[in-house]
């Protein structure tokens, strides 16, 4: 594709500290490349922001590879941006023409409050991975990787579901601000493997309490959440975690979850 | 979990959510094979027969009063997840995805589902209290089969009936797929199967709804 340079229009929500009310502010970006990422378009903007003297605009950012899961821009009304499976950081400017008006917004959720202006509290999830997202080891040597035998299928599906990042897209997208994908992507990838299963009456309890005490929404199965997942977790790991919980609902027995 | 946290919880709601949906699912099938018994166009012989045991036998009475409990968990535990879902996002987005994401129907069901309150609210007053009230009363059922036939001669009543059908098989095409989910049925095995039932269904009972006042209003059948 052929290299071009534009001149866009931004409207970006800024918002001083979480007590204070935002307000979008509109800029004009000069020269972007159509080679850069979104997030090089920002540090560009910046530059010229303290290049003139004004307060530049706070981002989250962190390996702009598309693995670490810390940026989270809403732009133009998707999380992350147009592109599928993909994060703010790998969206690159050629999704954009010279001309283009672009707003970007923080995520929206009464359990993601706004830090400063494009920066939300994700601690949230931190506190649901707390209540439930491990699995309890004895100290001591290593076990031998090939002492418990795991099917191969099984191995995989783990796999697609730990390789969620936790960036919050889900949460974003949904109109319910609900975490479901979230969460059934952190229960599945412990629950479908042996080493997970001993606790996971208990986790699915203490996690969906966790996520409920937060503040998150409930599930409709809208399926907002699985369009805008940068990482491609399937809804099958909300039906996951509702079986599940079903699980740990009808258990009579001895595991004392709250 | 004690039962408690169980039925308190977000997941446990949309059980309850789910439960009571299929059960009103079961019920539209009954109700359908029951008023599709004017399509016999025998003067209502064959439905007067079958409505007069759905209106007198005990065991379906006593399902009767399940069904209205059922029915008012349903609307009670929808409009209040409905509320609580909408303050879980105080400032709106100023830009929404709108149907790039979603279908509008998915994200309509509490807006659907007052709809069809809306029409059940007129449909149980037309129908349903008269007949059980004159039973109570002592005075003997009523004619259903005419009061339908009077009924659905006015336009308006008919337009009415039909806007309730497209309501309920709107709220029906994400209903039932989004029951089973719930109760984390929908793995891929299973996924297309229940999303061609779902569909056949949410067309299929709505449509046959319809097509009796408009049956009796072209007087298809007398």
């Amino acid at each position: 594709m052929e290299h071009y340079t534009m001149n866009l229009t931004l409207k970006v929500w800024k918002q001083k500290n979480a007590k204070e009310r935002g307000r979008f502010e509109t800029y004009q970006v000069k020269n972007v490349s159509s080679e850069m990422s979104f997030l090089e378009m920002f540090d560009v903007l910046n530059e010229q922001l303290i290049a003139e003297g004004k307060e530049p605009i706070a981002f989250d950012h962190d390996c702009r590879e598309g693995i670490c899961g810390m940026c989270s821009m809403y732009i133009n009304g998707r999380a992350h941006g147009p592109w599928h499976h993909t994060t703010t950081c790998q969206l690159h400017m050629r999704e954009y023409k010279d001309g283009d008006t672009i707003v970007v917004e923080p995520w929206r959720a009464s359990a993601f409050p706004v830090i400063k202006d494009l920066v939300v509290d994700r601690q949230s999830f931190d506190r649901i991975i707390q209540a439930g997202g491990y699995v309890s080891v004895n100290t001591g040597n290593a076990v031998d990787a090939n002492a418990l035998p795991i099917e191969k299928h099984m191995a995989d599906e783990a796999f697609a579901s730990a390789a969620c990042i936790g960036c919050g897209a889900c949460v974003a997208a949904c109109p319910n601000a609900s975490a479901m994908l979230f969460v059934s992507a952190k229960v599945s990838h412990l629950a479908m493997l042996p080493q997970g299963s001993p606790e996971r009456k208990e986790r699915v309890t203490n996690m969906i309490n966790q996520m409920d005490k937060e503040g998150f929404g409930s599930c409709t199965n809208i399926g907002a959440c699985e369009a805008e997942c940068p990482k491609g977790i399937s809804l099958e790991n909300i039906a996951r975690l509702n079986r599940e919980y079903i699980g740990a609902m009808f258990d009579g027995g001895s595991q004392n979850a709250k | 979990m004690s039962w408690k946290n169980a039925f308190n919880s977000s997941v446990g709601k949309k059980i309850q959510m789910a439960l009571t949906g299929l059960f009103l699912v079961l019920f539209l099938v009954v109700h359908c094979y029951v008023n599709a018994m004017i399509f016999w166009n025998d003067g209502g012989e064959k439905f007067t027969e079958a409505a007069h045991f759905m209106g007198t036998n005990v065991v379906i009475r006593i399902t009767e009063i399940g069904l209205f409990a059922f029915l008012i968990l349903h609307i009670v535990q929808g409009l209040k997840l409905w509320a609580q879902n909408r303050s879980r996002r105080n400032t709106r987005y100023a830009v929404s995805a709108g149907n790039a994401t979603s279908k509008w129907y998915s994200r309509s069901m509490g807006i659907l589902g007052t709809l069809i309150l809306l029409f059940l609210v007129l449909h149980i007053s037309a129908f349903w209290a008269p007949n059980r009230a004159s039973q109570t009363m002592g005075n003997g059922e009523l004619d259903l089969y005419t009061m339908m036939k009077e009924a659905f001669q006015s336009l308006f009543v008919v337009v009415i009936y039909v806007l309730g059908c497209i309501s309920l098989a709107w709220h029906l095409v994400h209903g039932f797929y989004s029951a089973f989910q719930t109760l984390g049925l929908t793995m891929n095995k299973y996924k297309s199967i229940i999303n061609m039932v779902g569909v056949a269904f949410s067309i299929i009972i709505p449509l046959i709804f319809a097509l009796m006042p408009i049956a009796f209003y072209l007087h298809w059948i007398e």
